[in-house]
């Protein structure tokens, strides 16, 4: 049985809105519920159409804490500051490693990409405890420095951009050597402008990665200041009884705008990214 | 502008020999085409001279200055390469005048010099556009520009007509060799395309193996060919090789197919490989017969392909003007004064005493 | 592989890889080291000594029914975890690989979930979901079926499950989908002139065609089960009621952090160290070092 060309496919349609609506629908829920009483919503007399005329609880959480939290704009502020440091942090030293293992030759080269790659799968949950003494041998528990750096060593992004470079045709080195380019050049001029694209959607999915964090920030901070937006608002669920449930509901829909903002303005290069990088 | 010797050249990777002893002089201002299959060496060849890799041993002297130990940037010298290596993020004005700034040429020098060598190529209208709204002929002068405006004494040039379209291929060979003659500067070019070995070079190398088969001009390849590799490299379509034997004082060929070829001038040895070109059999009487395979008409000629019963695996080729009928059988003679003489066990060419 | 042509130098190469190795030798390998010493010794009663135990902390572990219990759990929740996102994912990839006209606007609508944070995929089914002031949880208990996660293990298990599994849609969705464009229209259209369609056609070679991608997909989610759920489990159940969402990564954590325990925790972190690092083998194994080459 053929299909006419101009009737629209309804059964994909059908199935795709199903499935846009599962990923919607609670987010809806939450953007609706914040903007109502929050004793209607512990009755449970939450309706699904959000009144926009109640608003003020957004200006309420961004600037003052609730139910004992920090101020949500600071706690923004603080997995803002992290994810970009993870991301920021994360690609250049992953830029320059790899950049050595793949334009130059040196001793110890293959055992020092395997020293790294090794690290690959190996996730923070899995060495929480010895991790966290070696962080306060440094000192680093509760400071912001140790919410970010630890977390910046990792293989995956060494590994993309040792792809990447690879890929750079062999003749453009060549003619970059022929015209006098050295290393670092080179790696100014040509390497970082080539690998542009790839750079983005590695900082956009690197951005997503810091800015999600939950088990690293818990481990090594207990001060309420460097409480992130996502340790915050775990925290306002936590206390089931005395909650403010819609600045509860407004401090999520806070909480999902930046990395949802990120993905879906630079949904292209990061699919692009994401596809090729960990293929 | 300047001369290029090449002295005692060899390159090795680990155990495999790529290039056993290269000795090469150039003179001012001459194109040398080094031409052979793929494997040859002849792209390590241009790569050593470009200082890309390091020779095992050997000299490389460009007008008169060692550059062996020499980095590529400092042997002043440009390449234009096969996928023409343009830098894809830069408009063509600054894939040009990007070396030129790495040598801290001012401002306006660097667009003079641009401008120059657009100009001289056709590409003025082209100068802000990325590499990747070109055409490949464009992408390939730019990739000519970018040689040119570094003003080199040595241009090298690998394969770089080899990602174009066959019509292409001949208007920009054309190109380079004017462009080339203009400017005078002495140049490589490899290729593998004989065509382009043949039109282009003031002088061919021929490498095999990692040897220099033959180094002459390329008339003097095509006539006199140094050996069997080389006789059957140059000429399209390729040499056919009969065996046999010298006979009556090195003065005719007894071939293994029956017929008796007469030489001009005596030559010693006694095994040998005949060497006739496609068009230097013409049919006659009481010569080769061979059964047809194929007929190939070309429009201004004919092809026809044949084999000796039990004497040739491979087909004979047989040039004609214009168009020939079926046929079944076709009885050819050898042109006695275009037959070339190889010696059958090395392959090297016998040429007449006296 | 290696390149053709390479810069020279020596010092230059190991200054850059110089920021990298020291990160990954101080929160790698030295906290990896100090796990598999700590799993080795105990401290004595006053707390002050290290004393060398050998391999007593594994063997207290895999004596523990607790923990045997824990890593059941864990396997059956990353396996189901991994099939309902892959299935999910899979079958709107199908559809929005499609020729329909919207498709870039659905492809956005269901690509955005990636950013949600683990922990926050928890908030939000705690909206939907809870007994008390999730919209569904209520209407739920308003027409008679008792739910509370909070209370019943096995709808504990299923609201984990379903939080874990939908956070992990949108990633599978964009590396199905990738897949499926790469499939060469060319093969496609053959199997249309041979006349496979619809399911068959899907059945026979889109399906098999995509494997390279399924495996991959596979392992990334079983891992992503395993580890990254953490935040979801914790927020919504600290791994309760009871022991019931109790998974491997909740319980190192519970009885290293919250109990203290460093012996058993670092055994526990030392077998889960050995696991990726066995994942990780099976997936070069099998995918032919694609990511190396």
């Amino acid at each position: 049985m053929r299909r006419p060309l101009d009737r629209p496919d309804y059964f994909a349609h059908i199935i795709l809105i199903l499935g846009v609506m599962l990923f919607a629908f609670p987010v809806w829920l939450v953007f609706a519920g914040s903007t109502q009483d929050p004793d209607a919503i512990m009755r449970g007399d939450l309706s699904l159409i959000p009144d926009l005329t109640n608003l003020s609880v957004y200006t309420r959480v961004l600037l003052h804490g609730t139910m004992g939290t920090e101020p949500v704009w600071h706690m923004l502020l603080i997995s803002f500051g992290m994810a970009v440091a993870i991301a920021t942090g994360k690609i250049f030293i992953s830029v320059l490693s790899a950049y050595a293992v793949v334009f130059f030759r040196f001793p110890f080269r293959q055992t020092a990409f395997w020293l790294i790659f090794v690290t690959l799968m190996l996730p923070v949950e899995v060495r929480i405890i010895p991790t966290y003494a070696v962080m306060s041998g440094f000192a680093l528990i509760n400071t912001f420095t140790g919410l970010w750096v630890p977390l910046i060593a990792s293989a995956t992004a060494t590994l993309l951009f040792r792809q990447v470079f690879t890929a750079i045709p062999d003749e453009l080195l060549e003619a970059a050597r022929i015209d006098g380019a050295g290393p670092l050049r080179f790696l100014r001029d040509i390497v970082l402008p080539v690998s542009g694209a790839n750079i983005a959607a590695l900082f956009v999915i690197l951005f997503v990665y810091g800015w999600n964090q939950y088990l690293w920030p818990l481990l090594v901070s207990t001060d309420p200041s460097l409480d992130t937006i996502v340790i915050g608002i775990v925290k306002m669920i936590g206390q089931e009884t005395q909650t403010d449930w819609s600045a509860v509901m407004a401090t999520a829909v806070l909480a999902l705008l930046p990395p949802v903002a990120v993905v879906v303005l630079m949904q292209r290069w990061f699919v692009a990214g994401l596809t090729e990088g960990e293929k | 502008m300047a001369t290029l010797d090449i002295k005692g050249l060899r390159k090795s990777f680990g155990a495999t020999e790529v290039l056993r002893q290269i000795d090469l002089s150039l003179i001012d201002g001459e194109m040398l085409v080094i031409v052979g299959a793929s494997g040859c060496g002849k792209s390590t060849l241009l790569r050593l001279v470009a200082g890309l890799e390091q020779p095992t041993t050997g000299r490389i002297v460009i007008g008169g200055r060692d550059v062996t130990a020499l980095d590529p940037s400092e042997r002043d010298i440009a390449m234009v390469f096969q996928n023409y290596a343009l830098y894809p993020h830069m408009s063509v004005f600054d894939n040009m005048a990007y070396g030129l700034r790495i040598r801290g040429l001012s401002r306006g020098e660097i667009a003079r010099k641009v401008d120059e060598a657009a100009a001289m190529l056709g590409l003025d209208e082209l100068l802000a556009r990325k590499p990747r709204q070109l055409s490949g002929g464009q992408r390939q002068r730019v990739a000519m520009g970018r040689a040119i405006v570094r003003d080199p004494k040595l241009f090298l040039f690998d394969e770089p007509l080899s990602n174009l379209d066959a019509k292409l291929r001949v208007q920009m060979r054309a190109e380079i060799r004017k462009l080339q003659r203009r400017l005078g500067v002495t140049s490589l070019y490899v290729t593998h395309d004989q065509v382009e070995a043949m039109t282009l070079g003031d002088r061919l190398l021929i490498l095999h193996e990692g040897r220099p088969a033959q180094l002459a001009t390329p008339m003097e390849v095509f006539e006199c060919p140094a050996d069997t590799y080389v006789a059957g490299f140059v000429g399209s379509p390729t040499m056919n090789f009969l065996p046999g034997r010298l006979v009556q004082d090195g003065t005719a060929v007894l071939l293994d197919a029956g017929p008796l070829v007469p030489l001009l001038g005596r030559r010693i040895g006694g095994a040998v490989t005949l060497g006739i070109r496609p068009e230097h059999l013409t049919p006659g009487a009481q010569g080769l017969t061979l059964t047809v395979d194929l007929i190939e008409p070309l429009g201004s000629e004919t092809l026809v392909h044949g084999r000796i019963a039990g004497i040739t695996a491979e087909s004979l080729a047989v040039k004609f003007a214009g168009a020939v009928p079926p046929l079944e059988t076709l009885t050819v003679d050898v042109q006695s004064g275009h037959a070339h003489i190889f010696d059958a066990a090395s392959g090297k060419r016998i040429n007449s005493i006296g | 592989m290696d390149r053709r042509t390479v810069f020279n130098g020596r010092l230059l190469p190991v200054v850059l890889l110089l920021p990298q190795l020291l990160l990954t030798l101080f929160f790698f390998y030295w906290p990896a080291a100090e796990a598999v010493w700590s799993s080795l010794t105990t401290q004595d009663a006053f707390g002050q000594d290290w004393v060398f135990v050998g391999l007593d902390n594994f063997q207290d572990l895999f004596d523990d029914p607790l923990y045997l219990d824990s890593a059941v759990r864990t396997v059956f929740f990353c396996l189901s975890v991994s099939v309902l996102a892959m299935c999910i994912a899979l079958a709107l990839a199908v559809f929005a690989d499609r020729q329909i006209a919207g498709r870039g606007v659905y492809r956005t609508l269901l690509i955005w979930p990636y950013a949600i944070a683990p922990a926050m995929s928890a908030v939000l089914f705690l909206f939907v979901l809870n007994p008390r002031v999730g919209l569904l949880g209520r209407w739920l208990n308003r027409h008679g079926v008792a739910w509370d996660y909070t209370l019943n293990g096995s709808q504990a298990m299923l609201m984990v499950m379903s939080a874990s599994a939908w956070k992990q849609v949108s990633y599978n969705f964009i590396f199905f989908l990738a897949g499926l464009q790469s499939i060469p229209r060319a093969v496609i259209e053959a199997a249309r002139m041979d006349g496979a369609k619809g399911w068959r056609r899907f059945r026979t070679i889109t399906f098999p065609l995509l494997s390279p991608t399924t495996f991959f997909l596979l392992v990334v989610n079983v891992v992503y089960a395993a580890f990254d759920t953490f935040g979801t489990i914790y927020a919504l159940t600290q791994g309760g009621p009871g022991k019931d969402t109790e998974t491997l990564v909740i319980k190192v954590f519970r009885d290293g952090v919250i109990n203290q325990d460093i012996g058993s925790s670092s055994a526990q972190s030392v077998v889960l160290m050995l696991g990726v690092i066995l994942i990780t083998a099976i997936q070069f194994r099998f995918m032919g070092k694609r990511t190396l080459s």
